[in-house]
């Protein structure tokens, strides 16, 4: 993209990275909390380029691949259903449930619509009186609003036949949680940039108050991502314990209020649990008392499902920054991004697919 | 997931009481709501996730990349 040109300037990449190299003088992990940057760093070969003593870590970043076997399983359930018609982002489809993905329970009759935007399925509401529209509302922060603005909407046109399936999950909880861990092996974070675009840097600073480690929140075009590392790795030699913002261009101290509002006006915090990484309290949006009747878990009462997540998946273990995908022995060959084993193979920014994309020649290529 | 992408606005108009615009994406055209933003005109860079735009962009970040530059001079 022509505006996004000068970010991807191959001089000042080369000068980023001989900075970097005369910095780093000891072994660190870092982790980048968002699959666009996760994707960025494969598909640009950013880890090649750096010293072998900085190791990114791809942290939980992807919403598809954490959504909960049990709401995959839900969603399949729900679909089903001869009256309804089942709205989701595309990437959703192949996401494995315990006995198969939206793609099979298409070819089973489920009538499924592939949408852009949020406000797509209100169309869809608006166009099929006679059916019940489901819009599965995932995402972190940043689609939070996009999604409240399509509840506040159906609310407004008192429609009586569109409902969610509402997997709604947060940074800063995640975050947390992976350092709270006794495993934990981060000493620093690429902040995520679209995220801080809505909710502004306060969460961040606290994180980095109360865990005394570096997070720079970071865009996501090459410069941004190496800038990002820059400052970490500045921060580590130094000793240095701040919040810093590379991705001043889209991000604010206070992040956009309006949309902030909409959250709080349609959502409130609840318990999640989390593909590969178990139950974290605190971590997720559900719909508040004032929206319930669009609540399609209350209106399908999907119940009683038997919950089965694959046994040779190592997607949890990579989602926290303990094993990259290459270490799993089904990367690439038993699981792949046509037949995946987990999440993290399904979508473009999930860690394992944007190894498999990028990676797997090299890979395969090695001894 | 999180993809957000700068488009440039060409047209701004309401629909069922939305402020919404048509966004101009290199050359690809799309419906973007712009509820959350205030103070946009048509001509503006916009930053644009699932049909939202979510924050307005300075000319001058783009045309310029004026940070990593300040930043290459810093360093060297």
């Amino acid at each position: 993209m022509e505006v996004l040109r000068p970010f991807r300037d191959e001089i000042k990449a080369k000068s980023l990275i001989d900075n970097i190299k005369a910095l780093t003088t000891k072994p660190v992990n870092i982790m980048e909390v968002c699959g666009g940057q996760t994707h960025t760093i494969l598909k640009y070969g950013i880890e090649d380029l750096l010293p072998e003593n900085i190791k990114l870590l791809h942290g939980p970043g992807c919403p598809v691949c954490v959504t909960s076997l049990e709401a995959i399983d839900m969603a399949i359930n729900i679909s089903l259903n001869k009256d309804v018609i089942f709205c989701t982002y595309g990437d959703m489809l192949r996401v494995p449930g315990s006995s198969m993905d939206l793609f099979k329970a298409k070819a089973l009759g489920a009538n499924l619509k592939i949408v852009y935007s949020p406000l797509d399925a209100l169309k869809v509401a608006l166009a099929n009186p006679c059916k019940n529209i489901v819009f599965f509302a995932i995402g972190f922060e940043t689609t939070a609003p996009a999604n409240a603005m399509l509840i506040l909407q159906a609310k407004k046109l008192n429609l009586k036949n569109f409902f969610v399936l509402c997997h709604e999950v947060l940074v800063p909880p995640i975050i947390a949680s992976l350092l709270e861990s006794k495993e934990s092996n981060v000493q620093a974070f690429l902040g995520p940039g679209h995220v801080c675009s809505v909710m502004g840097l306060h969460e961040y600073e606290h994180l980095v108050h109360n865990y005394q480690l570096p997070i720079v929140v970071t865009g996501f075009e090459p410069l941004d991502i190496l800038e990002g590392i820059y400052a970490c790795v500045q921060q580590l030699n130094n000793n240095g314990v701040r919040l810093e913002n590379q991705y001043t261009r889209a991000v604010t101290q206070d992040g956009n209020i309006p949309a902030q509002q909409a959250i709080k006006d349609v959502f409130e915090v609840c318990d999640r649990k989390w593909r590969g990484l178990g139950f974290i309290p605190k971590s997720g949006l559900s719909l508040n008392s004032q929206f319930k009747d669009f609540d399609a878990t209350i209106k399908f009462k999907v119940d009683n499902l038997d919950i089965q997540e694959s046994k040779e998946c190592i997607s949890g273990e990579i989602l926290r920054g303990l094993k990259k995908p290459y270490e799993c022995e089904f990367f690439g060959t038993k699981c792949t991004p046509l037949n995946p084993l987990g999440a993290t193979m399904v979508s473009s920014e999930g860690a394992c697919s944007a190894y498999y994309k990028y990676r797997q020649s090299k890979l395969t290529a090695s001894p | 997931m999180c993809l957000a992408i700068p488009g440039i606005i060409e047209e701004i108009y309401m629909q069922d009481d939305i402020t919404m615009a048509k966004v101009n994406f290199q050359g690809i055209k799309r419906s973007v709501c712009l509820a959350y933003l205030t103070d946009i005109n048509i001509g503006d860079y916009v930053l644009v996730h699932v049909g939202f735009a979510l924050k307005k962009l300075s000319h001058i970040d783009f045309i310029n990349a004026n940070k990593l530059i300040n930043v290459d001079s810093e360093l060297n």
